[in-house]
């Protein structure tokens, strides 16, 4: 038997405790992704019950229905297109009268809704009494009373959708928000006006559509513009007369009257179905907010818990990933040993799994920040820190939660750009994402760590330093150039709630962590894998290079003759000239590997570009390190060490040594540490920028921008220090 | 007298909300509206923004944008 499928929409207001309701009744059997063309996060879920098959829709919290944010846009679209079956109004009962404004407008589409009011028990200790029955008659709508967070009242509210969607109820046409005579009057106009020219083609419910034009909603205006062609052009006439009228009438726009009596008609049914008791009671989050969001300990205590998330996701995180990193070592060294030598082995270790190792290895850090994240969201410590912050964040042209991002970077640009889906506006984020890479990210650290030690001696504390700082100030003044040019507009509005503080439920925050990294391992693994594919077949072929000397019997010579040596020598010398032996053997091998790397595809590469590379003070041989450094940033550090033929670790005084011999100047050290700061992300960080801005676009801006800044500011710094004589 | 120029724990009614566009019709919609009761309950460390309690909720403006709110009855 082929069970009935029905699709059930979850609205309301953020902080209403949709989600939790969302978790309990869809538990792991969730999908999460984007909703197609934005980045608002799409989620739903099926379950079988009392013999239907429910789709369940979480649609973005939003505080109203005016399309003015990305979140509203994709709500009210969701309900006027897809025309779920049901829609359930998640209500925050102890913020009755405000969730009540979204509730009218779901009453004005013409759709048929169901409300829950959720937090019941909040609201009954905070001295709020609601008479469902009331409000359910005042409002021609079902009325179910939940506690999302002990799951009570879920098992009702399904069976309530269940049964209203099975209902043939028309939604009443009393009942709704009913404005005041001149509004209505204008309503009913051109209610009329479309009855009679165009009643077929509008896609909407006739009144809701003369309510949303005569509000000037242009979403509405261009739909009806599209759907009836030239009639549509009158019916836009007549609704600027109407609104014209209304403007001279009550001396304001008719959306902001409309909104007005809205809330007058809510100010009606507050009074009718619900009672306070007067009785004051302890607030806690009131309290709690007395110390964390306080003037002189406010700022400590923000410092503090981002410290120790900090600390969670780099410094524990390291242990697993520790972990992680030999289990793959492991792995490899045991391949080594079971497989042939051949060139199918060396992609295999070389080429796959160190790529997927590379994104492996990242995922305690994920894990670890996306749980602090949730826990911060869940708490509502989220929008205190905002509220902190923004001042500062401000003066960029972002919003006080673009703070938590940015200071992610400084550990690892991948997941600092994931948490910049805690942004509510589109703009915000974006700009967000584009300053982030400027966080100097942990992997490029020692990068500068053997350039300033090789160059500046006792002052490349200071000089690392101050690439870190210059990574600060450009990505101040980039997102003030960007606010005032690509991403213009209205700053977002800086209206947040400060929802009261609660105790998270441990289901939720693990469902949240683990689809975010799910996200993260699928996503970025695709890649990562694919970019140092890419970066392995340049570096290990041609595969047959005709080298300049025969290595390998040079090897051999030297073996034979230290050979012969230590048979000759007394036993004492044995020890001493095994080891010169084995230094030489080794000398040769890197000076072996650095030719193989020279006539590379990859070494050829460096030689090509070399030029565009010289005016900044950058050989090809640090050239084709910039360019596998695009794997991930501390590759070119190894890279370096092929190239210069020195040993590759990067304490190496060895590698230091050669880089002063090569004929790098201390001003182009510098250039060439700017130009690590800035250039173009790292694949993983690319990746996260993809999916997160929903957009190629983006995607190849960002490289673009940073690289022309970076060859810029290297260019300034190399020729500058050069003219001084440095 | 302007809702920016409040002090911590004053109460207020709103007499007008004015700005521009989305800002101003967002304002109301968050239920600040002409006769609504308000209280400021503390400006951040930075003095910017403002946490305000209106209709039994917290929410915090900026204050160049409390600064289009007109009030008055202020206690």
């Amino acid at each position: 038997m082929i069970q009935k499928r029905l699709s059930i929409a979850l609205a309301g207001n953020p902080n209403s405790g949709k989600t939790t309701i969302f978790n309990n009744i869809t538990g792991t059997r969730q999908k999460v992704g984007n909703w197609p063309g934005v980045t608002v996060e799409k989620k739903e879920g099926n379950i079988n019950k009392s013999g239907y098959d429910l789709k369940i829709i979480d649609l973005p919290g939003t505080y109203s229905l005016t399309p003015f944010s990305i979140e509203e846009i994709v709500a009210r679209n969701f309900i006027l297109d897809e025309r779920p079956d049901v829609v359930i109004d998640i209500i925050d009962a102890s913020n009755l009268e405000r969730s009540l404004y979204l509730a009218t407008q779901l009453r004005e589409i013409d759709c048929k809704v169901l409300f829950a009011l959720n937090m019941a028990d909040v609201a009954q200790t905070r001295g709020i009494k609601i008479d469902d029955k009331k409000l359910s008659e005042l409002l021609a709508v079902p009325v179910v009373f939940t506690i999302g967070n002990k799951n009570k009242g879920i098992e009702t509210l399904l069976k309530a959708a269940i049964e209203l969607a099975e209902s043939d109820s028309v939604t009443p046409k009393k009942r709704k928000v009913k404005y005041s005579k001149d509004i209505e009057d204008s309503i009913s106009k051109i209610e009329r006006f479309i009855e009679n020219h165009a009643a077929d083609s509008i896609p909407y419910n006739i009144r809701w559509t003369a309510i949303k034009l005569l509000e000037d909603d242009q979403i509405v205006k261009e739909r009806v513009l599209e759907k009836t062609g030239k009639i549509g052009e009158d019916i836009l006439r007549e609704i600027d007369n109407q609104r014209n009228f209304l403007v001279d009438r009550f001396d304001d726009d008719p959306e902001i009257v409309m909104t007005d009596e809205r809330y007058g008609f809510i100010a009606g049914i507050i009074m009718e179905a619900l009672t306070t008791s007067t009785q004051q009671r302890v607030d806690i989050s009131r309290n709690v907010d007395l110390v964390l969001t306080n003037r002189f300990i406010g700022f400590p205590i923000f410092i503090f818990f981002i410290w120790a998330m900090f600390q969670l996701t780099f410094t524990l995180g390291a242990y697993p990933m520790d972990w992680i990193s030999s289990g793959i070592n492991l792995f490899s060294t045991l391949l080594a040993h079971v497989l042939p030598d051949n060139i199918f082995k060396d992609f295999l270790i070389n080429g796959v799994i160190a790529g997927v190792g590379s994104v492996m290895i990242f995922l305690p850090n994920i894990l670890i920040l996306f749980f602090c994240i949730a826990l911060f969201e869940d708490t509502g410590y989220m929008s205190r820190a905002a509220f902190l912050m923004d001042k500062i964040m401000h003066l960029i042209g972002l919003h006080g939660k673009s703070f938590i991002p940015m200071l992610m970077g400084f550990g690892c640009n991948v997941p600092a750009i994931m948490a910049s889906r805690t942004l509510e506006s589109e703009k915000d984020r974006i700009l967000t994402i584009l300053i982030t890479p400027f966080m100097s990210c942990s992997a490029r650290l020692p990068v500068y760590i053997i350039l300033a030690g090789a160059f500046f001696g006792a002052k490349a504390g200071t000089v690392i330093f101050g690439i870190y700082l210059l990574g600060i100030i450009l990505s101040i003044i980039t997102g003030r150039l960007f606010r005032s040019t690509l991403l213009r507009g209205i700053d977002a509005p800086f209206v947040m709630e400060l929802p009261p503080y609660r105790i998270p439920m441990i289901k939720s925050l693990l469902i949240h962590m683990w689809d975010r990294s799910k996200m993260f391992l699928k996503k970025m693994g695709g890649y990562i894998l694919a970019g140092s594919v890419v970066v392995w077949t340049l570096t290990a072929f041609p595969h047959n290079i005709s080298y300049t000397k025969n290595y390998d019997l040079e090897i051999e010579q030297v073996k034979t003759y230290f050979q012969t040596e230590i048979e000759a020598a007394q036993e004492f010398d044995n020890a001493l000239l095994a080891q010169k032996r084995d230094i030489a053997i080794a000398e040769l091998i890197t000076e072996k590997k650095a030719e193989k790397a020279e006539k590379s595809f990859m070494g050829r590469i460096g030689k090509v570009v070399a030029p565009i590379f010289s005016p900044i003070g950058i050989d090809w041989r640090a050239s084709v390190a910039l360019l596998t450094g695009f794997v991930a940033k501390e590759i070119v550090v190894s890279t370096m060490g092929i190239l210069y033929a020195a040993d590759e670790r990067e304490d190496s005084e060895a590698l230091k040594n050669a880089l002063l011999s090569s004929g790098m100047t201390p001003s182009a050290a510098l250039a060439m540490m700017v130009f690590v700061l800035l250039y173009m992300p790292c694949v993983a960080t690319l990746a996260a920028i993809r999916r997160e801005t929903a957009s190629l676009k983006w995607m190849i801006f960002s490289i673009s921008y940073s690289t022309l800044l970076a060859w810029g500011m290297a260019f300034l710094v190399y020729q500058g220090g050069t003219m001084i004589g440095v | 007298m302007l809702l920016s120029e409040m002090k911590e724990k004053q109460t207020a009614t709103v007499v007008r909300v004015g700005g521009i566009g989305a800002l101003r019709r967002r304002i109301l919609e968050m239920g600040i509206l002409k006769g609504t009761e308000i209280q400021v309950e503390k400006y951040a460390p930075l003095k910017d923004p403002v946490e305000l309690i209106v209709k039994g909720y917290h929410i915090s403006l900026r204050v160049e944008e409390a600064a289009q709110i007109t009030v008055e009855n202020v206690k």
